[in-house]
């Protein structure tokens, strides 16, 4: 159980680096960004690909880095240049990709066993696997995290924040919010190959498939953080968001221990989201029946 | 200070839903003009203002301000040189924000944004010191969230936006016509306090005869896409709500004055 738990805290981790793309791009930007389906495979189809042909682990990340940001900037350009609706523009990017990564590999899978990954150096050490991935996990959660929290209180940042909170004030402040937008998905799906980079090192395998429903996973993550750790203020927000990934890991964890099958996990996370979702109207609703009841009692006495 | 020459709008031109919603528009306003706007529904005053503003763009005719053309600059570039007050109090602020960021966010309209710290204390001493002029209080809610704010509050936070960098133009549209009756004449006050004491040039949009004139120093009245009435100084000192409605009819050749407007 205990190995369980460590590999659901390590898979989170490396899912966290998702989770805060697809809040970049989803409360941030108040877009559904389904771009994050391919490049989570981008990322991970180009660490695969490099590492096999000898390139160091870390320097494959960067490129795994560039080339969802490169994925963001078609579907940014696809939305502002072209007026596509944001939806629209990231299925068909989502699309694309999913041909573009079968070229980056060749064929449907890579195998990265008997391959250096960036676990190495703690394994070396004599730790375990899930501790290896756990410290390299938390090494890039803490920088990444710094720098958005940096980035977002800067004068840009600020900029991006008003766009997707508001773009007809943003422009009347002067902001170009075609540009933000763009920059803001860039940097969203530059986070989640990077993800994706991880997460195929640390299964030793990129596959075609890993990205199909990982906005759903991304956003199960967040609703879980923010509804059990909060988000009153944008640090909290962050680290609710590492929190929420990890405990929708342990979840997942949990419900595949107590015997449902691995085929149904889509369908169960698809029904969790749902819910989480809804919430909001669920509570809205509750207060509005109960003031309705103290206005009739009010009215009665 | 603002120029408009030959100014026409046409929505959906070439379709059977054309509209011309600006019909051949010439307008001057020299250096600290603060013009009333007024005319019925669809007669193209806020059409007027989004062109001014850059929402719209203009199917002919040119458009100067500051002595500088504007006619095709992105809304967004042509934001330094204006202050905007939208009729929709949720319009002009970022209700997730809080309100020292939004006051940021305004406080460097115009000038290149890059990653220095979007606020600084200096600036939100500055601030406070702004927002307890508006006698509203917000002074001591520099971190609150805007959208937790009343449409009023919204509406002088905004006006206090739109004025920190003083303004070459600063347009207001209807922007007191979704508040009730007391925090409207609030805002209004509020908003007469502030162009006369930076002396601004300013187009103020109204539904309400009586505002449009009592208000400024000049009133325009438009009529299906064009300015129709322009009375200033003396005569604008002088006008009625009768005599502005008679000089409408004579112009527009019907009598047909909207309720609202006479409201």
């Amino acid at each position: 159980m205990l190995n369980e738990l460590s590999g659901a805290v390590a898979l989170g981790l490396l899912w966290t680096l998702m989770t805060f793309g697809v809040y970049i791009s989803y409360r941030v930007l108040d877009i559904a960004d389904l771009t994050v389906e391919g490049s989570l495979t981008m990322g991970a189809a180009i660490a695969a690909v490099c590492i096999s042909a000898g390139m160091n682990p870390f320097l494959a990340l960067l490129l795994s880095f560039l080339g969802g940001m490169c994925a963001g900037l078609v579907t940014g350009l696809l939305h502002t240049a072209l007026r596509i609706p944001a939806l629209l523009s990231g299925i068909l990017t989502m699309i694309a990709l999913w041909s573009v990564n079968l070229r980056i590999m060749g064929k449907a899978n890579v195998s990265l066993l008997r391959v250096p990954t960036v676990f190495d150096g703690f394994v070396a050490l004599g730790l375990s696997k899930n501790i290896s991935i756990i410290l390299i996990g938390l090494l890039f959660v803490g920088v990444i995290l710094s720098v958005l929290y940096w980035f977002f209180g800067t004068e840009i940042g600020c900029a991006v924040r008003a766009t997707g909170n508001n773009a007809r004030m943003a422009r009347a402040q002067g902001i170009n919010t075609d540009a933000m937008k763009i920059l803001g998905l860039v940097v969203s799906n530059g986070l989640v190959a990077v993800s994706g980079g991880l997460i195929a090192q640390s299964q030793t395998f990129a596959d075609i498939q890993m990205g199909t429903g990982a906005i759903v996973i991304g956003l199960a993550s967040l609703i879980i953080g923010e509804v059990l750790f909060g988000k009153s203020t944008f640090l909290r927000s962050l680290f609710s968001l590492a929190f929420g990934a990890i405990t929708y890991r342990i979840i997942i964890a949990l419900v595949l221990k107590l015997g449902m099958p691995a085929n149904d996990l889509k369908l169960f996370t698809a029904i969790t989201v749902a819910i989480a979702l809804a919430l909001p109207v669920f509570r809205q609703r509750m207060q509005a029946r109960k003031l309705a009841r103290e206005g009739e009692r009010a009215c009665s006495k | 200070m603002l120029e408009m020459k030959n100014v026409r709008i046409v929505f959906n031109g070439g379709t059977v839903n054309e509209k011309v919603a600006l019909n051949g528009v010439n307008l001057h306003l020299a250096e600290g003009d603060f013009v009333t706007v007024i005319g019925g529904n669809g007669a193209g005053k806020s059409t007027l203002l989004n062109c001014v503003s850059g929402a719209y763009a203009p199917t002919s005719g040119q458009i100067f301000i500051d002595g500088q053309e504007v006619t095709s600059m992105p809304e967004y570039r042509r934001a330094k040189l204006l202050g905007r007050v939208f009729q929709d109090p949720m319009m002009g602020t970022a209700g997730n924000m809080w309100i020292e960021e939004n006051l940021a966010l305004a406080h460097r309209r115009g000038k290149r944004r890059g990653l220095g710290w979007g606020i600084s204390s200096a600036e939100r001493a500055q601030y406070r010191e702004q927002l307890a002029r508006l006698g509203l209080g917000l002074e001591d809610r520099l971190s609150t969230k805007v959208k937790l704010l009343s449409g009023g509050q919204r509406q002088a936070l905004t006006l206090l936006m739109a004025t920190l960098q003083k303004p070459k133009l600063l347009l207001l549209d209807e922007h007191t016509a979704a508040l009730d009756p007391k925090t409207a004449r609030k805002v209004l006050e509020l908003s007469e306090q502030i162009i006369n004491e930076s002396g601004l040039t300013s187009m103020m949009v109204t539904h309400n005869m009586r505002d449009a004139i009592r208000y400024g120093n000049r009133l325009i009245m438009m009529h299906d896409g064009r300015v129709v009435i322009d009375v200033s100084g003396e005569e604008k000192a002088h006008l009625t709500v009768e005599s502005l409605i008679e000089k409408f009819s004579e112009v527009s050749g019907s009598d047909e004055v909207s309720d609202r407007l006479v409201l």
